[in-house]
């Protein structure tokens, strides 16, 4: 799950982080009204509009001002409200703005990149720092890797205060910052930890002529395995940065995406899940979704999933490719069966079945009398789908 | 021959009193898997109907000690997996296979953390596995067992349907498996491909290996390094996520393209490189291998 900038940095805050002072703001009165709130909190004039999209590289696509003073800053946030923000991350048609956060602008000394997430390779939480803020990292990361410097968290023992001085030197930072970075670490490690955060991203981390360190962007995803933990976060999901197929899958616990196909998939398992568009693909279809029914999955929650996939007006054939271990062939069978007679079959159905109960599900399905297309084998099933997919246009 | 189960497997199945436990546990009998004891807390000296003959303990000690468990399959939720994982090791277990399907990667940095730290000789399994089957001898874990065949071939997968689908493709062409290890779909794991090549290159058994990999991170890089030092047995491989989008996470938690790295076309050249035979689709995974070995 991914969260707004806003979002991320009220958590911090309550993590002891230090963030520039700011206020989030859904209209454009709020926002302006926000100006001289933030003047007045902060002692100085100088304000940053920021446009709060889940997107990155807003900054590039005019999605961030820096205003002089209030009248600046009120003709920033009129043009950033109600934009439509196209960055790198976007796509093409971009994203509306429809939240903004106003903060105080800072005297900034230098910009560092500093990221946490967690390293495969090792199994470990790590920190990554670089004195090449504000860049994107990846090209850092791609030309210059020896500019980056790497520390895990030991998973006994958190974040440890002899890292942040070895990474304040690997930073060229000396003297009392030392101790304000250690602080920043610290609170932001623990942050990551009770979160059950999957990346935590500060690009840039500043340091103020005033001798400060502060988290100037945040951007924050959590793992989607630990919601449980944290239900007071469901509150902070922007129905307006996700997809409604997406959020109807989510209720039901499917792993569903939308593609910008037209050939429907349910599968089981992710592997075979991502297999099936690649083979759709092979064969010069084109998926309009991946989606995972998963092991435990019942008829309803199948079901469910079936009528996902039929409400995409852009499909106009569908895959059931199933393969069952955890899962039953005659669980699938039964929820599409059901699925089918609730809301009818407008486009056709190509259906393999292979594993668990294959013969009850393949006897199930006959028996129906539903207009399937039996598909043999995977490549055959591709091949029937994206035949069928085409004579539909 | 084979790996990690076989015909010494004495399995104890934590959750076995739950929906998929009793279901699974049952198809492990029926297969002829030694299924010695079932471990739910609260539950011992209880009965799960079908498996009457398999006794229930609350804690996996007392699989141990009382019923001879060597190897254990792990059903329980989420939020108590991590919890089962270190019961087991603690209670001496030598092979732990996990299947439970979305545990919090915070909780498996802590598991790995100590089972490094002080069981180093336990096999962890999975999480988000299929398990490991050795054809013929013992099924562990939620697979189809009439799909497999005893053979030669030993297959590594991340992911469990597809190695479903490969395992079917090489029976149907003849092909039977030494030992079918699913390593899971998660970021943080136990056994990792390096592992399991390492057993297969030594396993007399095995004379060629299948390896499935799928986008996200660099596990296949590094085994195509390893294979290309290490391993002698001839090796096929698929990439599963070719055409996924870049920043979408793929059902598995350990599945995602992100920041330029993970994508499947330099693991296919990583493979490549290391001379590993790649199937250009998951229908041609067994065609790929069986071309290998004519």
């Amino acid at each position: 799950m991914k969260i707004h900038e806003y979002q991320g940095k009220q958590l911090l805050k309550k993590y002891g982080v230090p963030v520039p002072i700011g206020i989030a703001a859904t209209t454009v009165d709020e926002a302006l009204a926000a100006i001289p709130e933030v003047q007045k909190q902060a002692g100085t004039e100088v304000v940053v509009v920021k446009a709060q999209i889940h997107a990155g590289g807003r900054g590039k696509g005019g999605g961030v001002k820096v205003a002089k003073n209030r009248a600046d800053g009120e003709a920033a946030v009129k043009k950033i409200f109600g934009m439509q923000l196209v960055t790198p991350q976007t796509g093409p048609e971009g994203k509306k703005v429809q939240r903004l956060l106003v903060e105080q602008g800072l005297a900034i000394e230098h910009e560092y990149y500093l990221g946490i997430l967690l390293d495969r390779a090792t199994a470990r939480v790590t920190v990554m720092a670089s004195a090449e803020g504000g860049m994107d990292i990846e090209e850092v990361a791609a030309t210059h890797p020896e500019k980056i410097f790497k520390h895990a968290v030991d998973p006994a023992t958190g974040w440890q205060d002899w890292q942040s001085r070895v990474l304040a030197k690997q930073l060229g930072l000396a003297g009392k910052i030392t101790g304000e970075l250690n602080t920043f670490l610290r609170a932001l490690t623990r942050c990551y930890e009770d979160m059950d955060c999957s990346m935590l991203e500060i690009n840039p981390l500043v340091t103020t002529k005033d001798g400060r360190v502060l988290a100037l962007d945040a951007k924050i995803n959590f793992d989607d395995n630990a919601m449980y933990r944290h239900p007071e976060l469901e509150s902070w999901r922007d129905p307006n940065e996700e997809d409604a197929s997406e959020q109807e899958a989510k209720k039901w616990d499917l792993s569903y995406i939308s593609l910008d196909g037209n050939i429907g998939c349910m599968v089981n398992g992710a592997g075979l899940a991502m297999s099936t568009m690649d083979i759709i693909n092979y064969y010069g279809g084109k998926p309009a979704n991946f989606l995972d029914v998963g092991g435990g999955a019942t008829a309803e929650k199948v079901t469910a999933a079936f009528k996902i996939i039929t409400k995409d007006p852009e499909v106009k054939a569908i895959f059931v490719n199933i393969f069952g271990g955890i899962m039953k062939c005659d669980v699938i069978a039964q929820g599409v069966i059901t699925a089918v007679k609730e809301v009818g079959l407008k486009v056709p159905l190509v259906v393999r079945l292979e594993g668990t109960n294959v013969e009850l599900g393949k006897k199930m399905l006959a028996d129906s009398k539903l207009n399937i297309l039996a598909a043999a084998d995977m490549a055959d099933g591709a091949q029937k789908v994206v035949k069928a997919a085409k004579e539909a246009k | 021959m084979s790996v990690l189960v076989g015909f010494n497997t004495r399995l104890v199945v934590q959750g076995m009193s739950g929906s998929a436990g009793a279901f699974h546990a049952k198809q492990m009998v029926e297969y002829g898997t030694r299924v010695v004891a079932g471990v739910t807390p609260g539950k011992g000296g209880a009965k799960v109907a079908g498996l009457e003959q398999v006794p229930m303990f609350d804690t996996v000690i007392e699989a141990v000690e009382k019923a001879g468990a060597n190897t254990t399959v792990i059903y329980v939720p989420p939020p108590f997996a991590a919890d089962s994982i270190l019961e087991a090791a603690a209670a001496g277990i030598e092979v732990i296979i996990c299947i439970t399907e979305g545990i919090p990667a915070r909780d498996m940095v802590k598991v790995k953390y100590v089972l490094d730290r002080d069981y180093p000789m336990t096999v962890l399994v999975g999480p988000n596995c299929p398990g490991v089957i050795t054809p013929g001898q013992c099924k562990v874990g939620i697979m189809p067992g009439y799909i497999h065949k005893p053979g030669g071939v030993g297959v590594v997968s991340r992911s469990g349907t597809l190695t479903y689908e490969v395992v079917g493709q090489l029976t149907a062409l003849g092909l039977g498996q030494s030992t079918a290890v699913g390593i899971g779909g998660d970021p943080v794991k136990g056994t990792d491909f390096i592992d399991a090549l390492m057993w297969f290159a030594e396993d007399p058994g095995t004379s060629s290996i299948f390896m499935i990999g799928e986008i996200g991170g660099d596990s296949e890089e590094r085994a195509a390094a390893f294979i290309k030092e290490n391993v002698k047995k001839p090796v096929a491989a698929f990439i599963g996520g070719q055409t996924a989008p870049p920043g979408k996470r793929m059902g598995h938690a350990g599945a995602i393209i992100s920041g330029g790295k993970g994508g499947a076309a330099d693991k296919i050249a990583a493979l490549q490189e290391a001379n590993i035979a790649v199937a250009p689709t998951p229908a041609e995974m067994g065609k790929t291998l069986a071309k290998l070995l004519s």
